[in-house]
């Protein structure tokens, strides 16, 4: 029976058992959206299809109430949605003119020195794992916050509504864009190399310095790539799980932005940390759909924000920029 | 892009700007790109000056990390930790070592890649080589993207919901009633593979696409098939390739904390799940080096910020270790040095 196995594949057999690997790729998400959906359908039949969103009650004391085995769907999850956009939104914004910056020095006035300095510490901090910018972020920057940046008196303004400890939204997006920047310049660098030279050249034959060059073509040129990194990217910023639910604070409130200052100091917990901390008390059936609901949620914004980073790569393709 | 092309105005043998009338002969070169500056704009200039507080404070903020992590690290690091078995005592000169979450990371990692390897250079392998009929080609195309941007604590998820039928019972604990645990380090690792898939995949296919078309024609004119033709020419050309993917994507898996957390059971020892050996060990439930980190920070249980430290140190030095073999592996063909860094991009 073996004897049939050991010799040589024919074209058409390799051919189709090729084709049925690459399918099961194709069947894996068919599965994951299925399964999230299937565990995730009671909170999203309790509390209407797009209702459970938005904003109603104290989201922490609702999903306590299912951990106490209550059969109560009940769920308005505004807060941690807003966290999630909030930390997306904030660092994506503060990582693309960040990314930007840094990749046209890496393309352009970078020494050579420098530049090959600069290449691996880029690659080195997209290596280093989540876990580890989270305990930096615990152990260092949330007690200085703590210490330093947080007065008495901005504690006690909102003592009965919540402590502010330094665990906060500012910690979270100054890591978070740590995070995000080396892929976004990645692909930034690859594109600006892209773009024709002469293009460039033409610039500067008519008179424009080296950065006028690069700005006003380099980087329009490349404005594609541009915003398919800021998509790329909040995809990853979106599912940021562990070191989020270490460094912000983990509690379920929104941050009101008309705070002033102490906005940026009021601790939050987006969607991601939420289903990992609450991933003990799944035995719960009401904290179980719950937390799907939310895996739901962020699946649906990654295959969206998939779709979109390949819109948005579309026209770089024509430069031959293989992003 | 050929060599000799010059990748910055910089290296134009007539720099086309900046160079001062006056300033003629060998030295213009060295001039030319410190004097430009001062005949720019206020506006250019605040940029330019941007620009290199955005490149220097990438090599601080990665310094600082490295740095503040190697401090604490060392010393906190004793090598008895290395060997001893970890226990859950509060009293942290009890509590032992991290011996096996060392193990659970290593284990995890051969299980994750080990499974996506084969998938991914099968499926690079048909998408490149066969790809017919199209539409299937871009479309698995593209669900591997899809896999690379769904967040791994998605794929945590969905994975616990999987594994709990019954139809999976075999890779995980069942309890009496026959409730599926799901979580092993089967189950894990079959997700971790997920995360490793894109890498392997996006780095063979553009070996794949690399290899010109003579090669493969020779190969015919000498009577190969097709899978011939992979199996002893393609295969083996891309292989520096494979190995750079397998590499990133092993860093990937020993990186990643949320599939661990929530997959492997979150039990400080490697516990064992029935009585095959070796099996055993694959149905039991255990931990890795990131996630022994979360829960001796103080998000965790364990509380213990010296162990955390500790752990931390040597993740990072196995992670940083696995992405610098890329450059051992296959340094040709690297054109901005980015490239794993690009298929990171999850």
């Amino acid at each position: 029976m073996f004897e049939r196995l050991r010799q040589p594949w024919s074209d058409q057999r390799a051919e189709r058992m090729l084709g049925a690997l690459a399918c099961a790729v194709l069947v894996t998400i068919a599965l994951m959206v299925l399964f999230v959906f299937k565990e995730a359908w009671p909170t999203l039949q309790h509390n209407g299809l797009v209702k459970w969103i938005g904003p109603g009650g104290n989201v922490d004391e609702q999903i306590g109430r299912m951990v106490n085995g209550d059969e109560d769907y009940h769920l308005r999850a505004w807060p941690l949605v807003w966290a999630t956009l909030l930390t997306t939104g904030l660092a994506i914004a503060l990582g693309t003119i960040f990314a930007v910056l840094a990749a046209i020095f890496i393309v352009e006035f970078a020494p050579d020195r420098v530049r090959a300095v600069l290449v691996p510490v880029v690659r080195l901090l997209a290596a280093v794992p989540s876990v580890i910018y989270g305990l930096i972020g615990i152990l260092v920057l949330v007690p200085f916050v703590g210490n330093h940046i947080v007065t008495p008196g901005n504690k006690k303004s909102v003592e009965f509504v919540v402590q502010i400890t330094g665990a906060s939204l500012l910690v979270a997006v100054v890591i978070l864009t740590v995070m995000i920047v080396p892929i976004m310049v990645a692909i930034i660098v690859d594109a600006l190399y892209a773009v024709p030279r002469g293009w460039k050249e033409g610039a500067v034959a008519l008179g424009v310095n080296r950065w006028r060059a690069m700005w006003t073509v380099s980087v329009r040129a490349a404005r594609p790539a541009i915003i398919a990194a800021a998509v790329l990217a909040s995809a990853r910023a979106l599912g940021e799980a562990i070191m989020l639910s270490m460094v912000s604070g983990s509690v379920g409130f929104a941050p009101n932005p008309f705070d002033g200052p102490l906005f940026f100091l009021e601790p939050l917990r987006p969607l991601a940390s939420t289903i990992v901390e609450d991933a003990e008390s799944l035995q719960a059936p009401a904290v179980r759909s719950s937390v799907y609901a939310f895996a739901l949620l962020l699946l649906f914004s990654s295959l969206l924000l998939s779709i979109a980073g390949f819109l948005a790569k579309q026209p770089m393709k024509k430069y031959g920029a293989r992003i | 892009m050929s060599v000799t092309q010059p990748r910055t105005l910089d290296d134009l043998p007539h720099g086309g700007f900046g160079v001062e009338p006056s300033a003629g002969g060998g030295g213009a070169k060295k001039r030319r790109s410190t004097e430009s500056i001062s005949t720019w704009r206020w506006g250019d200039r605040i940029a330019y000056g941007m620009c290199w507080v955005a490149g220097i404070s990438l090599c601080v903020i990665a310094a600082a990390i490295v740095g503040y992590m190697a401090v604490r690290g060392l010393q906190y690091l004793k090598p008895s930790l290395l060997w001893q078995h970890p226990s859950g005592e509060v009293d942290q000169s009890k509590s032992g070592g991290f011996l096996d979450p060392i193990l659970g990371t290593v284990l995890l990692t051969v299980i994750g890649i080990g499974l996506a390897t084969p998938i991914a250079v099968g499926t690079a392998v048909w998408v490149v080589e066969y790809g017919r009929p199209s539409w299937l080609a871009r479309a698995v195309e593209s669900g591997i993207e899809v896999v690379a941007g769904t967040p791994d604590i998605v794929l945590a998820i969905f994975g616990l919901a999987l594994f709990q039928n019954g139809l999976f019972g075999w890779m995980s604990f069942t309890a009496e009633g026959g409730a599926v645990f799901g979580r092993s380090f089967m189950t894990a690792g079959a997700m971790m593979s997920l995360i490793a898939l894109p890498m392997v995949y996006g780095a063979t296919r553009e070996g794949l696409q690399s290899i010109p078309r003579h090669m493969r024609e020779a190969s015919y004119g000498l009577g190969k098939t097709r899978i011939a033709t992979i199996r002893r020419v393609l295969l083996p050309a891309v292989r520096p390739n494979i190995s750079t993917g397998a590499a990133l994507g092993m860093g990937r898996i020993a990186g990643d904390t949320a599939i661990v957390v929530i997959l492997l059971g979150a039990s400080l020892r490697l516990e064992n799940e029935g009585s095959i050996p070796g099996l055993n060990v694959l149905k039991g439930t255990g931990s890795t080096l990131t996630s022994y980190v979360y829960n001796n920070s103080p998000a965790g249980e364990g509380n213990a910020a010296e162990k955390a430290y500790a752990a931390a140190f040597v993740l990072l030095l196995i992670v940083v270790g696995l992405n610098f073999a890329v450059d051992l592996i296959a340094r040709r063909g690297a054109k901005t040095g980015l490239e794993g860094t690009r298929l990171g991009g999850r």
